[in-house]
């Protein structure tokens, strides 16, 4: 099946060069300055407290305000619906709030919105489905009509981080009348777009929000309509994009995004994504895989693999090779001190023998998704003697193996909810979590002082310490960043970023 | 006949029954559906909330009788990934299943008679052979692959249809001949075979002796004899066609059952896919059994097998 798709992608491709006939309908976005956006799943709410996909991230952005904004050019954070905050204790922030903003039904916002939204979230009865992105909150008070004091459980210094990124504020007035249901059926924010149609799984449309105000750090937008249609079928995507029936689709596999650049209506755009992708070693007591407590067969693993040319052949252009087991940009994440493996088959071959597996070794590795980039894998293990029998499972259930000490091996990748911080990233990994099979107390123990000190410096000294040992005893090995592929029409003028969002409110035509 | 149909019907009950018991457990081996809900990141605490939410933590066969049970009631459940009411979420896609279905059925069989029909005129000819060539592409070719084809050349080269979606009668057009397709051959062989068949029939010759035209012969009086299994077979076909449809309508982004179904299983969305299985298969199992009467009633010889 793969196959014929490749060949109906190829002649897709080729017969859209073949017949020249572009131009005409490149132009229809353009024409009425609407964005049609093709996305291959549907969200489940539009309310992003209820969704965990990335369509929901890019829609709950455009439609509603956070009080933080993070400038994606310099990660710098700036005020949104805020307007100064400042940390009053270890557990207790204080903001000021922005005056004359209104949400898309005429609602003015003000303390009681914060207050409300914060108190809501913060109810495991509400059912937040990602409760990482809201379990660190214990309340909000209004001190008055523009200023509010948000306390979190622990000391949280990621805490800035996440209001300017999953965290949206509701309007209290609406959103108590009439709950998630009636939010995602009609919803209302304050962002730069609002929804004027909404068919569950089949399409949504946002529509520039004329009243939109004007100190916001999200610019004015430009275009006066997103038009977001779900077309679950990759090659259908393709073709509609060079047919010109919709302008702009993301997460294209890299060949056939490369086959799409041959085509002039069309311009491709890749960048790198916070996605990391690294191989977890079971070195739990019960590993099924007793030969990977063995620091030295760790350390031929990270050898054998030669991460430079796997990045340049096929992960894909805005890649990096990575050493430690989080995103660079996530604040404390650095690979400064760590041990860096070099690709070095024949040392590699040298610590397996050293370590009594001279004739070779025989490992499972589970993996979800990129298969080819598994078997990449599976083929540098093989040239050095470690034969792997790959078990491809779906996430729920390789999760499942790796919960309960079965997996050996594991192929994983992790988005850290584009959340700009280690503490969304390696702690996940290696704080004693479900998903943890390296138990390191010693590592759990920088990581917790990393998540929960306030100071800044120690934060970074402890990640770095953490970072190192799990380097320096080769418990993972780190591979590199994923890069996403952007098709759109092109006359778009827009840019990538790490955080896989789109920003239509600062596209434009070209 | 009445108790041959019993028959029937009791073997129809017990397929139905065993299919849906079949889609509950293979459900259950595919991983555990409360980490598929969940999703990437979940702690144990929110699987814990799940299970319980969702009534996971009971004995698999208790939940299997419990949803029986629900079923038979008419209470569906709700969908996890859409919140709404399955019954809303089905009866809301089903007319254009519905639709697209009929409509290539339709299709097939305005391709499969006249080519069938000329295929046993002049067997053995190149007429034969084109119907032949005709009817082996279209079994052959996997219908994704079909799809993309007509994509390339009806929207891509030469910019006559939409690609996807369901806006217009022109969204309909590519689907039904994708999936018309695909179930044409098989009517198109039966008739050949009938027609063929009936043509050296002693009443025919008669027809011909009495100097009737080769046109009223062909289509009074041949056709309509050797077209009887063909309705007998239009009824699996369809069904055939509703399974088609998760297929096409996931490619062409139709907003129907088969697209629903797709969803459901990427979303995990354990009580919508069992209902569309349970649906599929008993809409299934009632076609053929319709057929299977048809058939008894049209040819006493059955009744007794």
């Amino acid at each position: 099946m793969s196959l014929l798709r490749k060949v109906a992608t190829l002649s897709l491709a080729s017969t859209a060069l073949l017949t020249g006939v572009f131009g005409s309908a490149a132009l229809a976005g353009k024409s009425d300055n609407t964005i049609r956006f093709a996305y291959d799943q549907a969200p489940e709410s539009v309310d992003p407290y209820f969704n965990n996909v990335r369509i929901g991230v890019i829609i709950g952005q455009h439609v509603w305000d956070t009080l933080v904004y993070r400038d994606p050019n310099t990660n710098e954070y700036k005020g949104q619906l805020a307007t100064a905050w400042r940390q009053i204790d270890d557990r207790t922030l204080e903001f000021d709030l922005r005056q004359g903003v209104k949400f898309h039904n005429g609602e003015e916002f003000d303390a009681d919105d914060v207050v409300y939204t914060m108190n809501f979230i913060s109810k495991p009865e509400n059912k937040v489905v990602t409760q990482a992105n809201v379990s660190w909150v214990e309340k909000a008070e209004k001190l008055d009509k523009y200023k509010v004091r948000i306390t979190t459980k622990q000391p949280f210094p990621a805490a800035i981080e996440y209001l300017s990124g999953p965290v949206v504020i509701h309007p209290n007035e609406y959103y108590e009348k009439v709950g998630p249901k009636g939010q995602n059926d009609k919803p209302v924010g304050s962002g730069p777009y609002k929804v004027t149609n909404y068919v569950p799984g089949k399409s949504i449309t946002l529509e520039k929000n004329p009243d939109y105000f004007k100190d916001s750090p999200k610019p004015q937008p430009k275009i006066a309509k997103i038009d977001i249609r779900f077309i679950p079928d990759r090659q259908t995507q393709m073709a509609e994009a060079i047919s010109g029936g919709v302008d702009f689709i993301m997460h294209v596999p890299k060949d056939q995004a490369e086959q799409l650049e041959a085509v002039p209506t069309l311009q491709v755009v890749s960048g790198e994504t916070m996605r990391i992708v690294f191989m977890q070693m079971n070195t739990l007591e019960n590993t099924p895989a007793p030969a990977l407590r063995d620091e030295r067969v760790r350390k031929a693993i990270i050898h054998a693999i030669d991460r430079e040319s796997m990045v340049k052949s096929i992960v894909g252009a805005g890649s990096r090779v990575l050493n430690t087991i989080c995103f660079p940009s996530q604040f404390g994440c650095t690979d400064e001190g760590a041990t860096k493996y070099a690709y070095d088959p024949a040392k590699s071959k040298e610590l397996l023998k050293e370590a009594g597996f001279a004739n070779g070794l025989e490992l499972d590795i589970v993996a979800y998704r990129e298969r080819n980039q598994t078997e990449a894998l599976i083929g540098y293990l093989q040239a050095v003697g470690i034969k792997t029998n790959l078990r491809f499972l779906q996430y729920a259930a390789m999760r499942e193996s790796i919960a309960a000490g079965k997996a050996n091996l594991t192929h994983q990748t992790w988005g850290s909810f584009s959340v700009n911080d280690t503490s969304a990233a390696t702690s996940n990994y290696f704080g004693f979590r479900s998903e943890d099979i390296t138990r390191d107390p010693q590592v759990r123990d920088l990581l917790t002082k990393g998540d929960t000190s306030i100071d800044p410096e120690v934060r970074k000294a402890s990640y770095r310490e953490a970072l190192k040992i799990i380097a320096d005893k080769a418990y993972a090995v780190p591979l590199y960043s994923l890069p996403v592929y952007y098709v759109a029409t092109s006359d778009l003028t827009f840019k990538a970023y790490p955080d896989e969002m789109p920003r239509f409110w600062e596209m434009s035509w070209k | 006949m009445i108790g041959y149909i019993l028959k029937r019907l009791g073997l129809a009950l017990l397929v139905a029954l065993a299919v849906s018991a079949i889609a509950f457990f293979l459900l259950r081996l595919s991983g555990d559906i409360a980490m598929a809900i969940a999703g990437e990141g979940a702690r144990e605490e929110d699987l814990a909330i799940i299970r319980q939410t969702y009534g996971l933590d009971r004995p698999l066969i208790i939940q299997y009788a419990d949803w029986l049970w629900q079923t038979l009631k008419g209470n569906f459940g709700t969908s996890i990934y859409f919140k709404t009411e399955v019954s809303k979420l089905v009866l809301d896609k089903l007319p254009t299943t519905i639709l697209l279905g009929f409509l290539a059925l339709g299709f097939a069989l305005l391709i499969s008679i006249p080519l069938g029909v000329l295929a046993a005129v002049y067997p053995n000819t190149w007429i034969d052979r084109l119907a032949l060539a005709i009817a082996v592409v279209g079994q052959a070719l996997p219908n994704f692959f079909f799809a993309l084809i007509l994509v390339m050349i009806f929207s891509i080269s030469l910019r006559w249809l939409p690609v996807s979606g369901s806006a217009t009668w022109l969204h309909f057009v590519m689907p039904t001949i994708a999936l018309g397709y695909y179930v044409a051959p098989a009517f198109m062989r039966l008739i050949r075979a009938g027609m063929i068949e009936v043509l050296s029939a002693d009443y025919i010759r008669t027809a011909r002796a009495k100097g009737l035209p080769a046109g009223k012969i062909v289509f009074k009086h041949a056709l309509r004899n050797a077209v009887v299994p063909v309705v007998a077979l239009t009824a699996v076909q369809l069904g055939f066609l509703l399974g088609g449809s998760v297929v096409i309508e996931t490619i062409f982004a139709l907003d129907g059952l088969g697209y629903l179904a797709y969803q459901s299983i990427t979303y995990k969305d354990f009580p919508v896919m069992q209902i569309i299985v349970l649906l599929l298969s008993v809409v299934y199992v009632l076609l053929t059994l319709a057929s299977d009467i048809a058939n008894a009633w049209l040819d006493p010889r059955i009744r007794v097998a």
